[in-house]
């Protein structure tokens, strides 16, 4: 019982963690807190079938075999999250914080209704890798087996991640604009480059989220990313705006919770966790408004 | 009189400004005598309401608030509490308490009872979530709203849950409206030159050099918070009162991206640019959602398909952005000039 618990906690908490990687990602080189990252995951669900506004979903690309599939939607959403850098975020490159983040949430409403018009508002079933969703029996607790293998992925992609950042030189650029942006273009880190970078990452991440939230809830609808993004969008703030490890440290601590909480309140009391939890983050941030993990680029230099 | 004398008593014009432009809308809508035009002006003054009340907010202060529509949503279930008759009322909501359950309240004090409690309740939040620095609190809001959202999608003895309240009275014409819009713009127009707006402002244009002049950011916030939410809560009650049936799901995103995209559209920077932002982006909704039931042109029926008119108002803010970021005001208020307001008498340096 106690042992499910913790995988649950560690699966739900992982998919949190990527979702706050991606908004962090992308914070830390250019301060925009993307309001269209759920409508990035949303878009990569969708990929997956046949545009149509039929009941049924038909697979497209989600009927190629996992060798195929997994690079192929990881492409999709950093393709998508490249062009909407190109297309409205480089232009406003010089506007404040609050125009940006107002730019994105009126670029995810555009991203939404358009899946809407194609696909219709319906929420569609689909089925992916089912024969994943079996119970595997592991240290005396019955685990399914999607929930091992979205644990692994989640290390997988962290330690990846951790290497690129620390080993490779566009991971150093990147780390290097998200401590001070100015500075490293004066030292030479080519600003377009790095941007166009972090988005890349930032929407193959959105395709990883959408690969497992389709693997387990097995259907498509166009709202799907909104409650991730919220919680991911809390995460980097707990975690301290633009902090990556603070991202994941907190995605996976609101994960814990959120699964603590689901076994201790009271039947009644269920359908609220997500406003205990809510109100319980507000509470962590007034006891530490700059975030768990504050940067130190953070406070504004007079 | 002198200069400075005559520039305040010309910004007392822009709230005068704004309230007969809306009165000539009004009177130009009346002057067709068509119901859905008529149910259009109506609900475009009740979103003056609510942007205005937004704007009190936001545009002082600067600092993007997701959380409104939460306001616009305690607001209508407020005074659906208060008006409903109380036989629909056990059926409906079988879990208020008691003297709820028996209230039947005229509606004027029903409106002012849900934009006190939207207020309190903004009161309450914002002592917490104003702490935190700008974006990060706008980022709190955001959590506000969808907690706001759960809670009232599933405290259904109180709120009806996911199913609509239904059979509030429908007592909001447009000039009920156009009363209500009136009254926030004149508040929102006193609490912009009172000495809290002003100094919010300051806080907007240079946080540090305005802590350094002893300003108390939070306080300032905390105010403006409090009075925005009280138009905001008036706001979803007329709303309620205008269609008859409120759902927590019509106070949720959709709305807060309308909200968004009126002020943005006309300029966060100035109350005219709310006020602007609202008709064109109301007349823009109307004309786009008339194109989606279809129209006639000769002989070919053309329409557009559900849920284009969001992505085009959503492109229409991106490319204000992009290329007017400032709004179609550009923060500039509708106001009559200096000169004129002094009258002949000169003005003296």
């Amino acid at each position: 019982m106690t042992l499910q618990l913790v995988f649950d906690a560690l699966s739900l908490g992982g998919i949190y963690a990527i979702a706050a990687l991606g908004i962090a990602l992308i914070f830390g080189v250019m301060k925009l807190v993307n309001f269209a990252h759920g409508q990035f995951i949303a878009f990569a669900v969708f990929a997956l079938i046949v545009p149509s506004t039929d009941a049924v979903a038909v697979m497209g690309l989600g009927a190629a075999p996992a060798l195929v599939l997994v690079p192929a939607l990881l492409a999709v959403g950093a393709g998508l999250a490249v062009a909407s850098e190109y297309l409205v975020f480089r232009p406003l490159r010089n506007v404040s914080p609050v125009a940006l983040m107002v730019a994105s949430f009126a670029l995810g409403v555009v991203i939404q209704n358009a899946l809407l018009v194609i696909y219709g508002g319906r929420p569609k079933a689909i089925s992916l890798w089912p024969e994943l969703g079996k119970p595997v029996r592991l240290l005396g607790a019955e685990v399914p087996m999607l929930q091992i293998m979205v644990i692994c992925a989640v290390l997988l992609v962290l330690a990846l991640l951790a290497i690129m950042l620390k080993r490779s030189r566009v991971g150093l650029e990147m780390r290097a604009a998200a401590e001070d942006f100015g500075m490293a273009r004066l030292l030479g880190v080519r600003a377009n480059a790095v941007i166009a970078g972090a988005f890349a990452l930032s929407g193959a991440l959105a395709a990883t989220v959408a690969l497992v939230l389709v693997a387990q809830t097995g259907v498509a609808d166009v709202r799907m990313g909104g409650q991730i993004m919220l919680i991911a969008f809390i995460a980097t703030v707990v975690g301290g705006m633009g902090s990556l490890p603070g991202a994941v440290a907190a995605g996976f601590a609101i994960g814990a919770v959120s699964v603590a909480l689901q076994a201790v309140l009271p039947i009644e009391a269920r359908p609220f966790r997500d406003a205990f939890l809510y109100g319980l983050v507000i509470l962590v941030l007034l006891l530490r408004p700059q975030g768990l993990f504050a940067s130190a680029s953070a406070k504004p230099r007079v | 009189m002198t200069e400075h004398q005559a520039r305040k008593l010309a910004s007392l014009t822009t709230p005068l400004l704004l309230i007969a432009l809306l009165t000539a809308f009004v009177l130009l809508i009346d002057a067709f005598g068509d119901r859905s035009l008529g149910r259009m002006a109506a609900e475009t003054l009740i979103r003056v309401t609510l942007v205005v009340g937004f704007w009190i907010f936001a545009g002082n202060s600067g600092v993007i608030s997701f959380g409104h529509a939460a306001f616009a949503c305690v607001g209508a279930y407020v005074s659906a509490w208060m008006t409903l008759k109380p036989a629909m009322k056990s059926l409906l909501l079988p879990g208020l308490p008691d003297w709820v359950a028996q209230a039947e309240w005229h509606v004027l004090p029903a409106a002012v009872v849900a934009g006190v409690m939207a207020a309190l309740l903004a009161l309450a939040t914002g002592a917490a979530i104003l702490r935190l620095s700008g974006i990060a609190a706008s980022i709190a809001t955001f959590a506000f709203l969808a907690m706001v959202n759960t809670i009232w999608a599933n405290w259904t003895p109180v709120t009806g849950g996911t199913s609509s309240v239904v059979g509030l009275a429908r007592y909001v014409t447009p000039w009920v409206g156009l009363g209500w819009a009136s009254v926030a713009i004149v508040v929102a127009a006193i609490y912009g030159a009172s000495a809290s707006g002003l100094a919010l402002r300051a806080t907007r244009e240079d946080e540090v050099a305005a802590s350094a002049s002893g300003i108390d950011r939070y306080r300032h916030r905390l105010a403006a918070f409090t009075v925005s939410a009280f138009f905001c809560g008036v706001g979803g009650a007329l709303m309620g009162h205008l269609i008859g049936v409120i759902n927590p799901d019509g106070f949720y995103l959709s709305l807060t991206f309308l909200m968004l995209a009126m002020l943005v559209v006309g300029g966060i920077g100035s109350l005219s640019g709310a006020v602007v932002g609202v008709l064109v982006v109301s007349i823009a909704v109307e004309g786009l959602v008339r194109l989606e039931k279809g129209v006639t042109l000769g002989a070919t029926q053309f329409a557009l398909p559900a849920g284009s008119q969001e992505i085009l108002i959503g492109l229409a803010m991106i490319f204000v952005l992009i290329f007017r970021s400032a709004g179609l005001l550009a923060g500039r208020d509708l106001i009559l000039p200096a000169a004129w307001v002094a009258g002949r008498a000169k003005t003296t340096k």
